[in-house]
């Protein structure tokens, strides 16, 4: 790192909650609101301790439910305020006719999302079954592989928000557990430069009794149509904010993002494809598939929503082989989500790449380095007989 | 925000309420007129607006009836909606960053007996800075006429309907305001658009106990269409509700229940009933235990608001 970027920030060993909570700190958000869950909960531990310590000048909402959290958060957004909230598995499912609100209402809010598995059965660990359930509710979608990006992420986060071209809310994912509750160490910026780089929220909806305005009114056959399609479109113009923030925060981190993350994959003949913690042990796979003269390389999504279209259409038509790792199942579709995103980007312009889709890790089932190997060599063998018309599963009984 | 004085006569009343003409409720419609009333007694508030006949029709876009600042977020949120606008307000006002503004939260009786009672709890809990006003129309009046936690007893909706069986619906109506006290908030009331001096007083004054925490007035609002009688039998209907003792007139404030509207010598229910088609059939001698148990809960309630204004601060 450059010692000019390096000058600009501090070092520092938090959880990937605290890490989320540092950010939010550092953001001076106006208004909390949020509700505890499993893994997310020491998100707003830390927040309440930073308001109670008067390290941060916010409003804080203890609510009585996650519906309730976005709801008060929707309140203080079109208010004017700078709100954040902060949830997972059950609690996002509970917002979720929410979450649609605060999109259609084109509220710059920001949401950190530990991600979890949803119930039947209840289980507290990582998947990212509640991240996708809240695929097409119009809100900007991150994942975090670890600390580092979640902390990043969270701040860029309300920057892209806010800007005027896009008004529109944002999560940002981390696995519940492996991210959330993993300390690690990070590059934090200092106070005066997030303060500088976000400044106070001056954009979107604000109730003034002197500009009095009507929010969330009925849009019936005529209208409702227009509403959304407006709102397709701020998500159309995220692209261009987010490249834009992404390269001045390269301008005072020295931390350079793009919607995909590549790894080895110049020369690669064979990619893997993952979201979130799994992509950094998917490095470490190839690294060793590399070792043994496969032609591997991985690509882990950073930017889902909206989905980088053109960076995906450019970077997976190179590939020979695509093996999709998903956490999360889809019962009854072709394949999961992020399947079906790289095949809609690539088909049929590219139909001599071929995919496979791999469900593993859900309810917070171990993935290893091994287990990676398995899933490529796979992944290989089946495409390689033509034998990607199914979804497969991995470290599953019965598989 | 400054004090709001009470009113005495109309005069002293703004001339034009920020609830403008144009809207799409119903002729002879409570709601239409509790909100006119609203608005004319806190000239200037936010209003956020559960989902809702009021909600619905007026603001179909591209119009609004509203000339204050007025949100809609969902059926079942106003409550933490407010919070979170009076939370924001207050930070941003503190910094000169917005106007403070009473916050009014206002919904049906669907809203806020039932489907956002969990919530508007949390709000009372927390004490909030919100005022919340409920009006109460006795059922789901915009979905067509099911029944709520506010119906009472034996009134006929289309999901209680008065069948050869099961005549109208089996239980009685909610307390809400035993709820809403139960969380101790500094201001909680009953109205009557009837009583239209009483109904705006207290709204003024729950804007004045708002700086403190939670207000909460529960507002009779009759449905000409709903309870089927005749558009221009609106406020007469009101105030049936409130000589018959079904509807009682109080308020609680630091912890002590009074009868604003004292009913010596109440009206019989039958006359209330006798005007409205969802509640005729309660006439017919075969439903006449129904009758009987409704006019035993009415004495009963009645009695029951009588002991605690007489037990002193028990809320």
């Amino acid at each position: 790192m450059m010692t000019e970027a390096l000058a600009r920030q501090h070092r520092i060993a938090l959880t990937g909650n605290d890490a989320v909570a540092y950010a939010v700190k550092q953001a001076n958000v106006d208004v909390i609101s949020a509700y505890p869950i499993t893994p997310q909960t020491f998100v707003v531990e830390t927040l309440s301790r930073y308001v109670n310590d008067g390290e941060l000048n916010a409003k804080f909402i203890n609510v009585e439910s996650e519906h309730s959290a976005l709801s008060a958060v929707i309140g203080a957004s079109l208010a004017g305020a700078r709100a954040f909230t902060a949830t997972a598995s059950q609690g996002l499912a509970y917002m979720w006719e929410a979450l649609y609100a605060a999109s259609g209402l084109r509220l710059p809010i920001v949401m950190a999302l530990a991600a979890r598995a949803l119930s039947a059965p209840i289980n507290i660990h990582n998947d990212h079954s509640d991240f996708f359930g809240m695929r097409d509710a119009g809100w900007i979608m991150f994942n975090g592989e670890e600390a580092q990006e979640t902390y990043d992420l969270t701040i860029m986060a309300f920057k892209i928000a806010e800007d005027p071209r896009v008004l529109l809310p944002v999560v940002v994912s981390y696995d519940g557990f492996i991210v959330s509750h993993a300390i690690t160490n990070f590059y934090a910026l200092n106070d005066d430069v997030v303060k500088e780089f976000l400044g106070v929220r001056t954009t979107g909806p604000r109730i003034d009794p002197d500009n009095p305005r009507t929010f969330g009114v009925l849009a019936l056959q005529d209208s409702y149509f227009e509403f959304k399609r407006q709102q397709y479109e701020a998500m159309e113009n995220s692209r261009q904010v987010i490249k834009e923030v992404f390269q001045k925060y390269e301008e005072i981190s020295g931390r350079s993002y793009a919607p995909l993350k590549e790894y080895m994959t110049g020369d690669a003949e064979t990619c893997l494809v993952a979201m979130g913690s799994t992509v950094g042990t998917a490095r470490h796979a190839v690294k060793t598939l590399r070792e043994a003269g496969e032609k591997a390389g991985v690509v882990g999504i950073l930017q889902y929503r909206p989905w980088p279209v053109k960076e995906a259409e450019q970077l997976f038509s190179r590939f020979k082989r695509i093996i999709v790792m998903e956490k999360v199942m889809s019962p009854g579709a072709r394949a999961g989500p992020v399947y079906e995103d790289i095949a809609a980007t690539i088909y049929p312009k590219h139909s001599e790449v071929k995919i496979i889709d791999f469900t593993y890790g859900l309810g917070g089932r171990d993935i290893s380095t091994q287990g990676i190997i398995e899933i490529y060599k796979k992944g290989k063998e089946l495409i390689d007989k033509g034998k990607t018309d199914r979804v497969y599963f991995h470290g599953v009984r019965g598989e | 925000m400054s004090k709001t004085n009470p009113v005495s006569k109309i005069s002293d009343l703004p001339e034009e309420s920020k609830f403008r003409p144009g809207h799409r409720l119903c002729a002879g419609c409570g709601p239409a007129i509790t909100v006119k009333l609203i608005t004319l007694a806190v000239p200037e508030a936010v209003i956020v607006n559960a989902t809702g006949c009021v909600e619905v029709g007026t603001t179909i876009y591209p119009y609004s009836a509203w000339k204050t600042p007025w949100v809609h977020v969902l059926f079942q949120n106003n409550a933490p909606v407010a919070s979170g606008i009076a939370a924001a307000l207050e930070k941003l006002s503190a910094e000169g960053r917005a106007k403070k503004l009473p916050v009014i939260a206002l919904g049906g009786d669907g809203a806020t007996f039932d489907i956002g009672l969990g919530a508007i709890s949390g709000a009372l809990e927390r004490l909030d800075k919100i005022i919340y006003l409920c009006y109460d129309n006795f059922a789901y009046m915009n979905t067509g006429i099911q029944r709520s936690g506010a119906t009472f007893l034996g009134v006929a909706t289309t999901t209680s309907p008065a069948g050869k069986v099961i005549p109208g619906k089996q239980e009685n109506k909610k307390d809400l305001i035993g709820i809403v006290a139960s969380h101790h908030i500094p201001y909680a009331a009953t109205a009557s658009i009837w009583l239209w001096r009483d109904m705006v007083n207290k709204i003024r004054k729950a804007v004045n106990y708002s700086e403190q925490g939670p207000a909460f007035i529960h507002i009779l609002a009759p449905c000409q269409f709903g309870w089927r009688y005749e558009p221009r039998l609106t406020v007469k209907v009101s105030r049936l509700a409130v000589e018959t003792r079904l509807f009682p007139i109080y308020e609680i404030e630091d912890g002590q229940l009074k009868i604003n509207y004292r009913v010596s010598k109440p009206v019989p229910i039958e006359e209330f009933l006798k005007i409205q088609r969802w509640t005729r059939h309660l006439l017919d001698p075969k439903n006449v235990d129904v009758l009987q148990r409704l006019k035993a809960w009415i004495e009963w309630n009645w009695q029951r608001l009588e002991n605690l204004e007489k037990a002193g601060k028990v809320f």
